[in-house]
């Protein structure tokens, strides 16, 4: 194979994209992926480390190197499996993962040029398989004869069942809303990550062996003791992430046209309000947006606003400048190519209304003071400087809180002030109740998809200890 | 899926069913709904649960004909299969021994307050219903509220049955009566509820209305089902539906109630026009193939 004698000379190959100005009005997906030979190219940079530290930067491990050299190589399916090997979820992944902070971070030819494109190459191999059919049939384990319950089918759950199926546990999930996925499905928009990639993976998840029962709130339909004593569940992992939206506590948040960004998203993103009166859920028609926060949340739903037919404008209102803003580097960008308009070191006090509805929002000037304990910046208000952006609707993306069902429906289960619930160790993840574990954004609010999958494959090593332990 | 057993008509437009639903009828308790979306292309909406039966594994359900899903509703026959219900979601109603409770239920929300009369008259209390309508024909399960409580009485705006005049004129005269009463619980429209809270306000009964807002996914998730309560943001899925009607915002729900007012007539229309000629499955097959 043919090898490159200065990788970090050669430039890092860039995934074409949809055009800003197509792309705005449409849903289909952003960046447009690489090509095989695109894909080989890139991948022929990777100078295979002895002691690969883009490794150490992966929260699951994925072996990256290995699967680097077989796409050069052009074994695409062969790259699939190595990732599948660590990652059930490559092709969301490859699409949402902070690579740039992760594994790309850590990549050696960074240090003097480009690192390699390794989060476009993950969805590259993931999009191959996908589309080239390999459902090699999956090696049967022998069955263990224990029952896991798993709660909730976001990342955390998804990577638990996954990695507890092929131990040869039978495995069941039992999520609240009628599609699987968390997140994934009802936050993170079809733009970012089609909604067939990540039922592609779930397939395989199935065909792994894992069941998916939708419609089941735990704690309401069943508690965590009727799922051991009754139905015979061996242990159970709680992944049920952190969905309970905060507003800003202002006057005007019940005013029609105001949104959390879970409503929003939700209705678009699960209930498909974008494609009414073809489907039953209705957005109202909007012209002008302005969104509250600079999280992943509030950039999705702020490019997911301006992707409505009606949308003239969307804002953007961020209390810190662009150099604090939590969301992704490339969302930023994108954001910013397709016109969203960024108001910076922004706070809003009060929104007005007409006739019950959003007519404009008040909001302070910020300055940026010492770094918190956080290490970002504190913004504080400057006197007197009220201003107002009109406006007909406010979605408010301040992030959210643990939902609190399962623990106010089991005592014995510990949480801290803000509702995460406690896990003692977190290479188990087992929580204060002997068999039940949890993991997640549930755990430690709101953070990544791939740190959610982490978690969920550490609480399977320790579930799979704990069950069969149970033997002797 | 979830299969209807039996369909009634029991007024214009307002329609009974039995649902096959066995896990949710194991837990399902007064005062608790599900919430359903009928088909792939449909929307969630939450529906009260008027009755469980644990052993059959039933749920019964009263739909009011309003918008186009409650049509669509209407519509299905038994052995049809509703494609998602869950639940129970929401708290169940406090039951206990009060003393003498009154019952509000007005039109519709005579279905939802049916099982609580039901449990508390049960539970021991004196239970005096007061069932309000517009008419004669709309006031739904006369009979079954006879049973579930110690008395009951009926107002129709139009004097076709009971007396002539609102739930409140009567519930103002058992005020008047002295009779002692422990505790109000009102279900109906939100005008109703907000009259009732208004009237046991300055007499300091207790007194619980249950909210119907805009709902998604029922599990605190979307906050669409905001309510204020004594000046805090409450959300009605997790943490009612039943609030102090001496605290709720009435005002602020009465304008949010309207947001998909046009959407609603738009979809409605669209249904109506669409199902004279292709039929919906039609259109389902059209989009996944
Ligand atoms: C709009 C948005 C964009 C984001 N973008 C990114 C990104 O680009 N990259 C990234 O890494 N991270 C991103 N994140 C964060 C990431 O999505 C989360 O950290 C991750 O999904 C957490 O996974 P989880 O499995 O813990 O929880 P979730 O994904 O929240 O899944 C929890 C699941 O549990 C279900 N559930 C809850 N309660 C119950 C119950 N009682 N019974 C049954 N089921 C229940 C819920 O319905 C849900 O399906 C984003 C988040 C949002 C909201
Ligand atoms: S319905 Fe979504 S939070 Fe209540």
């Amino acid at each position: 194979m043919k090898k490159y004698a200065q990788p970090y000379k050669t430039p890092r190959t860039h995934a074409p994209e949809q055009n800003p100005e197509k792309r705005r009005k449409n849903f289909q997906e952003v960046s447009l992926g690489y090509t095989p030979a695109m894909a080989q190219l890139e991948a022929s940079r990777c100078i295979q480390c002895k002691k690969p530290k883009c490794v150490i930067g992966c929260p699951v491990r994925v072996a990256i190197p290995d699967f680097l050299e077989q796409v050069a190589k052009g074994n695409f399916l062969e790259a699939a499996h190595i990732i599948k090997e660590s990652n059930p979820l490559p092709g969301v992944t490859g699409r949402v993962c902070p690579q740039e902070d992760q594994c790309e971070k850590h990549c050696v030819i960074g240090i003097k040029g480009e690192p390699l494109a390794i989060g476009k190459l993950e969805r590259f191999v993931a999009d191959y398989e996908r589309t080239h059919q390999d459902l090699k049939p999956i090696e049967t384990v022998p069955s263990t004869g224990k029952k896991i319950a798993i709660i909730g089918a976001g990342p955390a759950g998804l990577a638990t069942a996954g990695d507890l199926a092929k131990l040869g546990h039978e495995v069941v999930i039992f999520e609240a809303l009628h599609k699987p996925g968390g997140v994934l499905f009802y936050g993170i928009p079809e733009f970012r990550l089609p909604k067939e990639i990540l039922e592609a993976e779930l397939d395989y998840l199935k065909r792994l062996g894992v069941e998916i029962k939708v419609n089941y709130v735990i704690g309401k339909i069943k508690s965590l003791d009727e799922l051991m004593k009754e139905d015979g569940f061996n242990a159970i992992f709680i992944g049920t992430g952190a969905g309970l939206p905060y507003f800003l506590d202002i006057p005007g948040e019940n005013l029609n046209g105001v949104y959390s960004a879970n409503e929003f998203l939700t209705r678009i993103n699960l209930m498909h309000a974008w494609e009414f009166p073809v489907f039953d859920t209705p957005i109202h028609h909007h012209k002008i947006f302005a969104v509250i926060g600079g999280g992943n949340t509030a950039l999705d739903a702020a490019r997911t606003a301006l992707r409505l037919a009606t949308t003239e404008k969307v804002m953007l209102v961020y209390r810190r400048s662009r150099e604090e803003l939590p969301a992704r580097k490339e969302e930023i960008e994108h954001a910013e190519a397709e016109g969203i308009e960024f108001h910076y070191l922004a706070s809003p006090i009060d929104i007005k209304g007409t006739n019950g509805w959003v007519s404009k929002i008040v909001c302070e000037k910020m300055e940026l003071g010492e770094p918190d304990a956080s290490g970002r910046k504190q913004p504080h208000s400057l006197h007197n400087s009220a201003f107002t952006l009109t406006t007909d609707s406010v979605i408010i993306a301040l992030g959210s809180g643990v939902n609190p069902l399962i623990a106010k429906s089991s005592s014995d289960i510990k949480t801290d002030h803000h509702g995460h619930i406690e896990v003692a160790d977190p290479n188990i993840n087992l929580t204060s109740r002997p068999g039940v574990f949890a993991g997640g954004d549930i755990v430690t609010g709101a953070a990544t998809v791939i740190s959610a999958m982490e978690a969920g494959k550490k609480a399977a090593q320790g579930i799979h200890q704990y069950v069969m332990k149970f033997e002797v | 899926m979830f299969k209807i057993l039996k369909k009634t008509e029991l007024a214009p437009q307002v329609f009974r069913y039995l649902l096959n639903a066995p896990d949710i009828a194991k837990k399902a308790l007064p005062g608790q709904f599900i919430i359903i979306r009928l088909d792939e292309i449909g929307e969630r909406i939450p529906l009260t649960i008027s009755d469980a039966d644990p052993i059959q594994g039933t749920l019964t359900l009263y739909v009011q004909v309003i918008g186009k899903t409650s049509m669509e509703m209407s519509r299905m026959k038994v052995d049809d299969f509703i494609l998602d219900v869950v639940g129970p979601l929401g708290n169940p109603s406090l039951i206990d021994l009060f003393g003498t409770v009154v019952l509000v239920g007005g039109g519709f929300g005579i279905a939802a307050i049916h099982p609580i009369a039901s449990a508390l008259t049960q539970a021991g209390n004196k239970t005096l219903s007061i069932l309000g309508a517009r008419t004669k024909e709309l006031v739904i399960l006369e009979k079954e509220m006879s049973v579930a409580s110690t008395k009951v009485h009926v107002a129709t705006d139009d004097g076709t049955h009971g007396t002539k005049g609102l739930v409140t004129d009567i519930l103002l005269k058992l005020i008047e009566k002295k009779e002692p009463i422990d505790r109000v619980i009102a279900i109906g429209p939100l005008i109703m509820m907000k009259a009732v809270a208004d009237l046991t306000r300055p007499h300091k009964i207790p007194t619980l209305v249950s909210m119907n807002p805009i709902m998604i996914d029922g599990t605190g998730m979307c906050g669409a089902c905001r309510v204020t309560v004594g000046g805090k943001m409450k959300f009605a899925c997790v943490d009612g539906p039943e609030f102090d009607g001496h605290e709720v915002d009435f005002q602020g729900l009465l304008n949010r109630m309207n947001t998909y007012i046009p959407e609603e007539a738009e979809a409605k229309e669209k249904y109506l026009k669409e199902t004279e000629g292709k039929c919906r499955i039609a259109e389902i097959v059209q989009i996944y193939g």
